[in-house]
């Protein structure tokens, strides 16, 4: 998958859980812009887990702060 | 240049590290303000028998202190721990690998091996240090420590103070624990991380299943049995052993500040090379060894706890007894069945958690208030441990006190 195609089914998973309709860019932060808590972020996370079969440990986690780097961290996992 | 220098610092604008915990203080200053007793402050100021104190100058049913054994007053328990201190002096000074192993250190080792059937007990200062000790030193760099969401405190600081990959799953969940067992990287080394009962809903694993899956997926497994030990499983040894599966449990870590009611922390194994934790084990190596009273009270009271067979039936009595009642006054429950010797009262928000949370103390019964981040999903609980002391009239004292206060706040 290119980073455009994560891009693309990554959009399609969040969509529940932006229950605000947030417009997502690159910059967008899960913890500030989106407001997800710790158990959104579990059910996101497990979500984006199951759909590329991968896993993003919490440490993984902790370097993703927005959508741009989200995109890149499951592209560089999907693809190794 | 020196003058330049007092210049900078005198002219540096000081950052208050404590200004980060504001919201806190709001939180609590409102709470207070509404004129509520401050739910994080209550004084004991003599305790009656296990499960009566004054607190806060009132005579109080205590139904929060998961003393469920109700060990704490057994007049062997302090017989033994008086007979220590007078012998052995008021303290060890000193960690375990020096000069802090006592006679009565090795004998509650040895209690514990009895209890549990297994070769190895090592015993720490608390059970938050057992579990941070050993899971911080058990999985390392390149380790997966694979754990349910809602593990206690002491779990996710041993995983925050180890280098291992920490990969968390949904509550209970079978089937998203087996799903990421499948995805860890081929020769990693893996712990699966479990308790027995989850203490703020009261609920119980599927370890049957969880440990099945775990041992099939190559990784070791351990079981945190605090809040079971002494009162679930055929021998009090917990749910792992009540699920028949405690042989496939790597490491049982458990505490003596519940059942076996002093303090103190343990981990039982029967692996073959698990002595050499006592040296590489950092939170057991850097602490004091607790006093010589607390770990003869201990030894005695595990000791008397494999011979509680009639004080366990009367606990579960309890526990059928406040759940059925409480279901019956329409409260909503942690938990459909009663499965633990804690009962979670789920309230509509902190206020009217923290307004029924006083209601019950001016009534004489004491719960203890839980709220986020200890609480699963945001939510405020009254969390209510049973003793095996609590009559069965004080149950329905109990019950009495709860729709009292549930009906004047407007709950039920």
């Amino acid at each position: 998958m290119t980073p455009a195609d994560v891009d693309a089914k990554i959009r399609t998973l969040i969509e529940p859980f932006n229950k605000k309709g947030v417009a997502i860019e690159d910059a967008t932060t899960f913890a500030g812009d989106l407001e997800f808590d710790s158990l959104t972020v579990m059910d996101f996370v497990a979500e984006i887990e199951d759909e590329f079969d991968v896993i993003i440990s919490m440490n993984q986690q902790a370097e993703i702060e927005n959508w741009g780097q989200l995109v890149a961290a499951v592209h560089k996992l999907q693809d190794s | 240049m020196a003058t330049a220098m007092t210049e900078t610092l005198t002219a540096a604008e000081p950052v208050d590290l404590l200004a980060k915990f504001d919201p806190i203080i709001q939180t609590r200053e409102q709470l207070l303000a509404a004129g509520v007793e401050d739910p994080f402050n209550l004084v004991m100021e003599q305790v009656l028998s296990p499960p009566r104190a004054i607190c806060n100058g009132r005579d109080t049913i205590l139904l929060g202190t998961y003393n469920y054994m109700g060990m704490t007053f057994d007049p062997d328990v302090i017989a033994a721990g008086q007979a220590a201190m007078q012998d052995f002096g008021a303290g060890t000074t000193g960690s375990r690998v020096l000069n802090g192993t006592f006679r009565d250190h090795r004998d509650v080792e040895t209690a514990l091996r009895e209890f549990y059937a297994m070769d190895h007990a090592m015993v720490f200062s608390t059970g938050y240090q057992a579990n941070l000790g050993i899971i911080s030193t058990l999985a390392g760099k390149g380790d997966y420590i694979i754990l349910d969401i809602d593990s206690h405190a002491s779990i996710w600081d041993g995983c925050a103070m180890g280098n291992a990959e920490v990969v968390p799953f949904k509550h209970n969940d079978v089937e998203a624990l087996e799903k990421r067992l499948k995805r860890v990287p081929e020769g990693a080394g893996k712990l699966v991380v479990l308790e027995g009962v989850y203490s703020m809903m009261g609920d119980v694993a599927p370890l049957k299943e969880m440990v099945r899956i775990s041992k099939a997926h190559g990784a070791m497994v351990l079981v945190d049995e605090a809040h079971s030990m002494g009162f679930i499983g055929e021998h009090g040894r917990g749910v792992a052993e009540d699920q028949g599966v405690i042989d496939d449990v790597d490491f049982i870590i458990g505490t003596f500040s519940k059942s076996v009611g002093t303090v103190g922390g343990f981990c039982v194994s029967n692996h073959p090379k698990f002595e050499v934790l006592r040296l590489v084990c950092r939170p057991y190596v850097f602490t004091a060894a607790l006093p010589p009273s607390v770990m003869a009270s201990s030894a005695t009271s595990i000791r008397k706890l494999m011979h509680g067979g009639n004080k366990r039936a009367h606990l579960w009595e309890n526990s059928r007894t406040l759940h059925g009642g409480l279901r019956a006054l329409g409260f909503q429950l942690g938990t459909e069945t009663p499965q633990s010797a804690i009962i979670a009262v789920i309230m509509p928000d902190l206020e009217k958690g923290a307004m029924m949370w006083e209601a019950l103390l001016k009534e004489g019964l004491y719960v203890n208030l839980a709220r986020p981040p200890a609480t699963p999903a945001g939510m405020t609980l009254l969390r209510c441990s049973l003793c095996a002391e609590h009559s069965a009239e004080q149950v329905q004292t109990i019950l009495g006190m709860f729709e009292r206060a549930g009906k004047a706040i407007g709950i039920v």
